[in-house]
């Protein structure tokens, strides 16, 4: 496969750290949804929810494995698998953006904050569908059935909420002030991300930003609130927040790794 | 009296009542306030359960516990609509389990305090469901029994799925294996309350049993779960905590100790560790989903209207 051997005749590691990049998403706001579990406003949402919870934590287990993979083929004494990834490295070494770390708030922030990513997920492995690396491609194939639903049903809760009751359209408004800061660094590429792009293997995401544009536009308009928020959709009206990619992230990951790898870290080398 | 003679033969010939044939008011009544426990057990069960949902020790863990919760949504989903066949609505029996008038399975209000303790959820708790349930597939109203066969295949496998996080942490490190067997201590008199009072001291049993609601009594069914339990505790090399837990060579049963009634009838008075954490827990779900099920409701209303007007125009 093209990305490996150029990791290793370049000796870099561009490959894994893409890849742990995309699966730390996943896990992560696979993660923040699951914290609503058995908390839902409506039954049928909350099994909604958790099936998207559960779509993005399957992602987060292929693209772990296969990371596992050929860290393990370089370096078989280190056995890493899915679980170490996940669960024994630290806030400075995941590489999730930091949308998807911010709190679930109320179901206004969750839902805006699923339908940003979603938005971005769903261009993006419409890409690496394409992509020259067949692994990646398979688990984007796969992905993107799921990412299909994760958008519309998150889409279609954005217009409910604007369409719906003032407070609604009020709650949304607020989540968009909070939320929208951290939807630059979706786009802002770092290194293996270029890398990854130039191969091949990964998307060139500023050619992913005007398709993110129009459908955020589409859906805005429908939901009510376009002509309310335009202004601050700008392309560089507003200070983007960013350092997830690179392992620079909020408070709040500190918290979400405390008590996601609570068990492997009290009871180290132990099979569950 | 004609429509009793029919309902009873019915009864008789084990044909199915249906939400639309004349039932007896107080079967009606029995069956409205049984499904709807049976739906709040599932809605609050999610609760012990759910708390680990964030810590599972691996990823497969995680998703197997995210997807055995949602199942449990999902039995509380058909259980309602279930209990709607009997003429009430889901606002309201929710509004019952929020206000405190109707009761859920007690056993939720038992604490989850470790990892092994959804194992130990699984094996015996999902297992003592199950015996329950599976005589619920035979009960005599046609929508409770459908319901049940569907819930049934999922709980043995959550029943399954316990034992063998029990079997793992049996086969694994020194405090695994406490964790266990502290785990299994702590479920087991709990669960054998799951089956209810008594048959002597059951009020509702007898007229139940005449109904074809129920097809055992609760003595029956828990002797049937402490035999099964008493032969798989071994699988695990784990201890049943019974002093008194001794095979009955005559009988062909197990003999097993007393269950400290005292307890039971205290946490179904609202008196055990969780019960308040619990109905709060619920209580906060719903008064925060309150302004979110307005504007679903409120959009659906605007889409029909702008709908009418298209074809209007
Ligand atoms: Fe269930
Ligand atoms: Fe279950």
């Amino acid at each position: 496969m093209i990305g490996e051997e150029e990791m290793n005749s370049t000796g870099k590691t561009f490959l894994t750290d893409y890849l742990l990049h995309l699966a730390d998403d996943a896990l992560i706001l696979g993660h923040r949804n699951s914290e609503w579990c058995g908390h839902g406003p409506i039954l049928e949402q909350d099994i909604a929810l958790t099936n998207i919870s559960l779509d993005l934590i399957g992602q987060a287990r292929s693209l772990y494995q296969y990371a596992a993979n050929i860290l393990n083929e370089s370096h078989p004494a280190r056995n890493v698998s899915e679980d170490t990834l996940a669960y024994l490295r630290d806030n400075r070494e995941f590489k999730n953006c930091l949308l998807v770390e911010m709190p679930n708030g109320d179901w206004a922030h969750t839902i805006l904050r699923q339908f940003f990513f979603s938005t971005y997920q769903f261009f993006l492995y419409e890409k690496l569908v394409g992509s020259v690396n067949d692994t990646i491609a398979a688990i984007s194939a796969k992905a993107i059935k799921e990412v299909t639903y994760h958008l519309r049903w998150s889409g279609e809760w954005v217009i409910r909420l604007g369409d719906g009751t003032d407070e609604s359209k009020e709650r949304l408004l607020k989540a968009f002030d909070m939320l929208w800061p951290f939807t630059g660094e979706l786009f802002h590429m770092v290194e293996y991300e270029i890398v990854a792009a130039d191969l091949g293997i990964g998307a060139d995401l500023n050619l992913l930003r005007s398709k993110w544009d129009e459908k955020l536009k589409i859906v805005f308009q429908e939901a009510g609130i376009l002509s309310i928020i335009e202004n601050k959709i700008k392309p560089g009206s507003n200070w983007m927040q960013s350092g997830g990619k690179i392992g620079k992230h909020s408070e709040h990951l500190g918290f979400i790794l405390a008590e996601l790898q609570f068990m492997q870290r009290a009871y180290p080398n132990s099979e569950w | 009296m004609h429509e009793e003679k029919i309902f009873q033969d019915k009864l008789d010939r084990e044909i199915k009542i249906e939400p639309q044939d004349w039932m007896p008011d107080a079967y009606r009544k029995t069956l409205i306030r049984q499904i709807s426990q049976h739906a709040h057990s599932e809605i609050v069960g999610m609760l012990p359960e759910g708390n680990w949902i964030t810590r599972a020790p691996s990823l497969k863990r995680k998703a197997a516990l995210l997807a055995k919760v949602q199942d449990e949504a999902g039995h509380g989903l058909y259980l309602y609509a279930a209990t709607e066949t009997l003429g009430v609505t889901r606002e309201s029996t929710i509004e019952d389990l929020n206000s405190g008038k109707a009761k859920y399975s007690s056993i939720f209000n038992y604490p989850t305090l470790t990892w092994a303790d959804i194992g130990a959820i699984g094996w015996l708790v999902d297992g003592a469901a199950i015996m329950n349930q599976v005589m619920l597939c035979r009960t005599s109203y046609g929508p409770y029994a459908r319901a049940m066969v569907r819930i049934c295949k999922e709980e043995s496998f959550h029943q399954r799925q316990g034992f063998e996080i029990l079997l793992t942490l049996s086969r694994g490190t020194v405090a695994q294996k406490e964790m266990c067997q502290d785990a299994i201590n702590r479920w087991w008199w709990p669960s054998l309350m799951m089956f209810g009072p008594k048959d002597d001291d059951s009020p509702h049993s007898k007229q139940s049993m005449d109904w074809k609601i129920k097809r055992k009594s609760n003595d029956e069914l828990r002797q049937q779960f402490v035999d099964i339990c008493a032969e798989q505790v071994k699988v695990l090399g784990m201890k049943i905590p019974d002093a008194e837990l001794k095979w009955n060579e005559k009988k062909q049963h197990y003999d097993f100790g007393q269950i400290d009634w005292e307890e039971f009838w205290n946490v179904v008075k609202g008196n055990g560790p969780c019960n308040r954490d619990r109905l709060e827990a619920r209580k906060k779900a719903h008064e925060d989903g309150d302004w979110v099920r307005k504007a679903a409701m409120a959009h659906a209303k605007k889409s029909k209207h702008k709908k009418q007007q298209t074809k209007v125009g």
